[in-house]
C-alpha cells in the first residue's frame, strides 16, 4: 500500500468515514449499464442458481434455477440470460463513426491507414465483487463451446440456440476486465475500492456492503460499526440482513431456507412424473409451481439489497466528475468491443481454450503497457492521486525561480533552456534522470542537472520547442509558474514485434496446432 | 592458494572439468541448446567471454543477448581485455548515451544502432531488448543468452528466431523475471510469458544437456556453506577459497558502538547482524537508515583494509567496494540521502533487483523484513535475499529490527500452488529462516 493510501485509512478509522482515494473518476460508466448480479449453488462448480439483470434500477429482471443440478433447467436459465444480454449488446454494434486504423499492407509489407467502423459507444457490465468477474468467465467458458442443435445436428446434448454465442461474449469481456483501466466489465467493490480508503483492511473491503456502509453510513452512526452489522447482523430466523454479494449465498440461507423448498420442489416433480391420472398431475403440478415461486421469491429476496447496493455505488460514482483521460480509455475499450463483433461477424471459431505462446506474450505486453499508461493518466487527471506520486518521490511540483536559456552543441543550435526550480517534494532525482510535464497535453521532457546550494534544483529542458532557434512560445514555463513533473513517463513506448503465431520458435515449442478445438469428449462422469 | 584447501576438493580442477564439458557440447554437441546453472560468483561471465572466443575462434559468429546494457558493455570490455583484435559489433540504442565512453577507446568494437550494419563482425552483442527489435537479418547459427533466468519468456520468444542454437547462462537462485500486472491466468502453461527463459525452453526441449558451475570465487569460505545451503539445497556448491585465504582488519580500535561491534564481529566472521529493537516502522524506517549509513561510515572511517588471495598485501577498503542493498527503491534513496550527509560518497546503494550481477567487498544489508508487520511474497521472495547475501567477497552485514522469528510465525508462505508450476525449493520462508538462524549468531543488539 502506498504511504498516501495508509495515511487516508488511518484517517477513516480516525473519523469513521471512508476517505476519498480520487477527486475524480477513474473509469468510465455508462449511462445505460447493465448491472449483472449472479448467484451460483454451493458445491457446484458453474452452476448458476439465478441472477437479476437489467439496465434500470427500478426493473431488475429475476432469472432462477429451482434444480441448479438438472442441466436442462441450467440451459434453459442460460438461455433467458442471453436473451436479455444479447439484445443489449446488440444494441451498440450498429451505431458506428467513422476510424482510422494502421495496418500492415500484405503485399508491400509497409504500414498503411485503414478506413474502419468504430462503434460509437460500448455496452457495458457491472457485477458486484471480484468474484463475479470470475463466474462471467466461467460461464462464457462453459458455453462458448457448446454446440447448437444447428451446429451439429448429431451432437446429444445441443445448447439452446443463442447460448455458445453469449459465452463468446463474456469471454470477451472477462478477457477484457483483465487489462488495466478497462471498464467493459467492471466490479463495484473494486471501483468503490479505487476511489475511496476506509478503514478496515482490503480483504473486508471486498463485501460490498460493508465498503458502501463506510462510504455513506447511515446518518449519525460510524462506518465502522455499519460495516461490521453489514457483515454480520441477521434477522429472527438466523439469516443475514445484507446477504453477501455473491456469487456464492451464505450457508445459514443456502440450508436454513433453500435446501427445504428445493426439496420438496423435487419431490413434487418426481410425484408429477409418477402421476397415474389428470387429477393428480394437477395436484403434483400445483405443488411444483409453488415450489417453483418460492424458491424464486427467496432468491429474489437475497439479490435484490445487493443489486440495491450495486445502483447505490453508480450513483456514488456518477457524483465524481469523469478524469480527462477517461474517454481516452474509454476509445479502446470501444476498440475491444468493436474487434470482438467483427470476429463473430466474420464467423470465426471461439476463442481458444488456451492462449498460444505468442498470444499470450503479446497480451502481456499489451498488459504492461496499459498499467503503465493508466498509473501516468491518473496521477495526470487527479491532483490526489498526484500527491500520492509526490509524496513516493515520482513526482513534484516545483516553481520556476529562474529561467536561463542554453543552446546545444550541434551545427543548428536548438533551445536546451535551464530552469532552476524551488520545490517543498523529495524527488528521486539523480545524474541523467528524466523528468517529465503535460504540454498541453503532450509530455515534455527535461534532464536533472544539479541541485543549487540553496536546494533548488535544475532542469534542462529537452524538446517540444520547436524547430527555431528560440523558443516558441509557450513551449518553455515563466518564473513565478507552478509546474508538477513526473520522473514516469506519460506514455509508453510498445513493446516489440513478436513472431506470427505460426512462426513460434523452437524454444517454445513450435507453431501451435492449427486444427479447430473440438469440446470436451463426453465421459461417463459428464452423465447423471 | 594455501594449504588449507579441503583434501579431494581441488576448486580449479573442479570448476575446469565443469568449464570443459560446457565448452565441448557447446562446440560440438548437436542438441540446439546447452543450459548452464551458476551460483553467484561462480565465474559465469568469464565462462561467456571464453564460450564466445573459442566460437569465434573456431570460424562460428555468434551473437550474444545479455539483459542490461550495463552487462552488455561489461562483456565487450571483457572480451575486448582477452582478445584486444577480435572484431566486437555493440549493437545499441537510439536513446542519447546508450552505451559507455569507454567502449570508444577499444579500436575493434564496433558501434551501431542498426543490426545491419554490424553484420559480418565476429560477436555482436546487445540487450534482449534491442535484439527483439531487430528483424530482416540472417539468423545467427550461435547465440549465448547471459543470464537467462533473469530473462522473461516472453523477451526469448521476440529473440529466439534470430539464431539456431543457443547457450543459455544463468542463475537459477537469484531474482525470478516479474509481470506488474498479474499473468495467472497463463501460470502453468510451458511457455507462460511471464516466467523464466530457461523454464519454457527446458519445458519444451528437455532433452537439453544442462551444466552446473560448481565453485564460488566470489563468496569468501564464511558464505558460501550458508548460501549453499539455504538457496541451493540440491546444487551445492563450494567456495573457491578457504577460511584463511581472506582477511578483513581495521586500522581503527573499536568505539564500543553497536556499528563498531557488528563490523568487528562481521570482519572475524563473515556476518554480522545489526539487531535494532522490535517495531513497527514504514518502510524508510528512519533509525534503521541511520543505522546503516552509520555502519557504513564506520567501515571506511575505521581504515579496512582486505587481504585475499587476489593480493597478499592488505588492499585499503574503499568507497567503491563497499555496497548498501535494500528491497524498496524508497529504502536505497533514504539510504542515499543518509550518506550525502554524512559526506559518505561512492558507495552504490541500490535495490536487491540492480545489484544482481555485482561484487564488493563488504555489503551492507537493510533486511527486507525488518519493521515489517506482515512478511508478502514480495518480501520472502528467496531470490531477493539471495542477491542481497550473495554480492561480498569479505564480509555481509545485515540490518534488522528484532522480531523477524515472530514474524515468519506468523506468515507462513500461502502462496496457491499452480497446477503445472514446478514448486521452488526452498521457498522463500525456508531460505529466509535458515539465513536468519544463521545471523543470529552474530548478533549484535543496539539501542539506537
Amino acid at each position: 500500500m502506498s504511504l498516501i493510501g495508509a495515511l487516508a485509512r488511518l484517517e477513516a478509522v480516525e473519523s469513521g468515514r471512508a476517505r476519498p482515494l480520487a477527486t475524480v473518476r477513474h473509469r468510465h460508466l455508462s449511462p445505460r449499464p447493465m448491472v449483472f448480479v449472479p448467484l451460483t449453488t454451493a458445491g457446484e462448480a458453474g452452476a448458476p442458481l439465478g441472477a437479476l439483470v437489467g439496465t434500470g434500477r427500478d426493473a431488475p429482471q429475476l432469472l432462477a434455477v429451482a434444480q441448479p443440478r438438472d442441466r436442462d433447467l441450467r440451459f434453459a436459465f442460460l438461455s433467458e440470460l442471453a436473451e436479455v444480454l444479447l439484445p443489449y449488446l446488440d444494441g451498440y454494434a450498429d451505431g458506428v463513426e467513422p476510424a482510422e486504423r494502421g495496418e500492415t499492407d500484405p503485399e508491400t509489407g509497409k504500414r498503411v491507414k485503414v478506413e474502419v467502423e468504430l462503434c460509437a459507444d460500448a455496452p457495458q457490465l457491472i457485477v458486484p465483487s471480484g468474484p463475479g468477474i470470475d463466474f462471467v468467465r466461467l460461464l462464457g467458458r462453459s458455453m462458448r463451446f457448446r454446440r447448437t442443435a444447428e451446429q451439429d445436428p448429431g451432437t446429444p446434448y445441443p445448447a439452446p440456440p443463442r447460448v455458445p454465442l453469449l459465452g463468446r461474449w463474456l469471454t470477451h469481456y472477462g478477457e477484457r476486465a483483465r487489462v488495466p483501466g478497462s471498464s467493459l466489465l467492471l466490479a463495484m467493490t473494486d471501483l468503490l475500492g479505487r476511489h475511496w480508503a476506509t478503514g478496515q483492511s482490503r480483504l473486508e473491503d471486498r463485501h460490498l456492503g460493508a465498503l458502501l456502509a463506510w462510504i455513506a453510513p447511515p446518518e449519525g452512526g460510524s462506518g465502522a460499526e455499519a460495516a461490521l452489522r453489514a457483515e454480520t447482523e441477521r434477522d429472527r430466523e438466523g439469516q443475514l440482513v445484507c446477504p453477501p454479494a455473491g456469487p456464492a449465498t451464505d450457508p445459514a440461507f443456502d440450508n436454513g431456507l433453500l435446501a427445504p423448498v428445493m426439496e420438496r420442489y423435487d419431490r413434487a416433480r418426481q410425484a408429477l412424473a409418477a402421476a397415474a391420472d389428470g387429477a393428480a398431475a394437477d395436484e403434483q403440478l400445483a405443488r411444483l409451481t409453488s415450489a417453483e415461486r418460492e424458491i424464486r421469491s427467496l432468491l429474489e429476496g437475497v439479490l435484490r439489497p445487493t443489486w440495491d447496493a450495486v445502483w447505490d455505488g453508480v450513483d456514488l460514482l456518477l457524483e465524481l466528475p469523469e478524469g480527462p483521460h477517461v474517454a481516452d480509455r474509454w476509445k479502446r475499450d470501444r476498440w475491444s468491443f468493436t474487434g470482438h463483433r467483427d470476429r463473430v461477424r466474420a464467423g470465426e471459431p471461439p476463442q481458444p481454450r488456451r492462449d498460444d505462446a505468442v498470444t499470450a506474450a503479446r497480451k502481456l505486453a499489451a498488459r504492461e503497457t496499459a498499467q503503465a499508461q493508466l498509473d501516468a493518466q491518473e496521477a495526470l487527471d487527479d491532483p490526489l492521486v498526484l500527491a500520492g506520486r509526490r509524496l513516493a518521490g515520482e513526482a513534484f511540483v516545483g516553481v520556476v525561480a529562474d529561467v536561463t536559456m542554453a543552446w546545444s552543441e550541434s551545427k543548428r543550435p536548438s533551445p536546451r533552456p535551464l530552469l532552476t526550480l524551488r520545490t517543498q517534494d523529495t524527488p528521486h532525482l539523480g545524474s541523467g534522470v528524466k523528468a517529465y510535464r503535460s504540454l498541453a497535453g503532450r509530455p515534455q521532457s527535461a534532464e536533472f542537472v544539479r541541485y543549487e546550494e540553496d536546494g533548488a534544483l535544475v532542469l534542462r529542458l529537452l524538446d517540444r520547442m520547436g524547430r527555431s532557434r528560440d523558443p516558441a512560445e509557450g513551449s518553455v514555463p515563466d518564473v513565478g509558474e507552478s509546474v508538477a513533473w513526473t520522473l514516469f513517463e506519460h506514455d509508453q513506448r510498445g513493446g516489440p514485434k513478436l513472431p506470427e503465431p505460426e512462426d513460434t520458435p523452437w524454444t517454445h515449442g513450435g507453431p501451435p496446432r492449427t486444427d479447430a478445438e473440438s469440446p470436451d469428449a463426453v465421459t461417463p462422469e459428464d452423465l447423471l | 592458494m594455501t594449504g588449507t584447501v579441503i583434501p579431494l576438493f581441488d576448486p580449479g580442477a573442479e570448476a575446469a572439468r565443469a568449464t570443459a564439458a560446457i565448452l565441448e557440447d557447446t562446440l560440438t554437441g548437436d542438441a540446439r541448446g546447452v543450459v548452464v546453472d551458476s551460483p553467484p560468483g561462480a565465474g559465469k561471465s568469464t565462462l561467456v567471454v571464453r564460450a564466445a572466443l573459442e566460437l569465434a575462434a573456431a570460424g562460428r559468429p555468434l551473437m550474444i543477448v545479455a539483459q542490461t546494457n550495463a552487462q552488455v558493455d561489461d562483456l565487450v570490455v571483457r572480451l575486448a581485455e582477452k582478445e584486444p583484435g577480435l572484431p566486437v559489433g555493440r549493437l545499441h540504442s537510439n536513446d542519447p548515451d546508450p552505451y559507455d565512453s569507454a567502449l570508444d577507446e577499444l579500436p575493434a568494437v564496433r558501434k551501431s544502432a542498426k543490426a545491419g550494419d554490424l553484420a559480418g563482425l565476429d560477436v555482436v552483442i546487445s540487450t534482449a531488448a534491442k535484439w527483439a527489435h531487430v528483424q530482416g537479418v540472417e539468423p545467427w547459427r550461435h547465440a549465448i543468452v547471459d543470464e537467462a533466468y533473469q530473462m522473461r519468456s516472453d523477451a526469448l520468444l521476440a529473440v529466439a528466431g534470430l539464431f539456431e542454437r543457443a547457450l543459455f547462462v544463468g542463475d537459477p537462485g537469484q531474482l525470478d523475471p516479474f509481470s506488474v500486472v498479474g499473468a495467472e491466468q497463463w501460470a502453468g502453461l510451458s511457455y507462460d510469458p511471464s516466467a523464466s527463459a530457461v523454464s519454457t525452453l527446458l519445458a519444451h526441449n528437455p532433452e537439453l544437456p544442462q551444466h552446473r558451475l560448481p565453485v564460488s570465487w566470489r563468496l569468501p569460505a564464511s558464505a558460501a556453506p550458508l548460501v549453499s545451503a539455504a538457496f541451493y539445497p540440491y546444487t551445492p556448491f563450494r567456495s573457491g577459497t578457504g577460511a584463511e585465504d581472506r582477511r578483513l582488519t581495521f586500522g581503527v580500535a573499536s568505539d564500543g558502538s553497536g556499528a563498531d561491534r557488528v563490523l568487528d564481529e562481521a570482519a572475524e566472521s563473515g556476518w554480522g547482524l545489526l539487531e535494532l529493537p522490535a517495531r513497527h516502522t514504514p518502510r524508510t524506517d528512519p533509525e534503521a537508515v541511520r543505522a546503516v549509513a552509520r555502519v557504513v561510515q564506520r567501515v571506511l572511517d575505521r581504515g579496512g583494509a582486505s587481504v585475499s588471495e587476489r593480493s597478499p598485501d592488505p588492499v585499503p577498503l574503499t568507497a567503491d567496494r563497499v555496497a548498501v542493498g535494500t528491497a524498496h527503491r524508497d529504502q536505497a534513496a533514504a539510504v542515499r540521502s543518509a550518506l550525502a550527509e554524512r559526506g559518505v560518497t561512492g558507495v552504490a546503494v541500490d535495490t536487491a533487483n540492480r545489484l544482481q550481477g555485482r561484487e564488493f567487498d563488504v555489503t551492507v544489508v537493510l533486511h527486507p523484513l525488518s519493521g515489517r508487520p506482515d512478511a508478502t511474497a514480495f518480501h520472502l521472495e528467496t531470490g531477493r535475499l539471495c542477491v542481497l547475501a550473495s554480492r561480498h567477497r569479505h564480509a555481509c552485514i545485515v540490518v534488522c529490527r528484532a522480531g523477524v522469528a515472530e514474524l515468519l510465525d506468523g506468515h507462513p508462505s500461502t502462496e496457491p500452488v499452480q497446477l503445472g508450476v514446478a514448486v521452488k525449493f526452498p521457498d522463500g520462508w525456508d531460505a529466509m529462516f535458515t539465513t536468519y538462524l544463521h545471523l543470529l549468531e552474530h548478533r549484535v543488539s543496539w539501542r539506537p
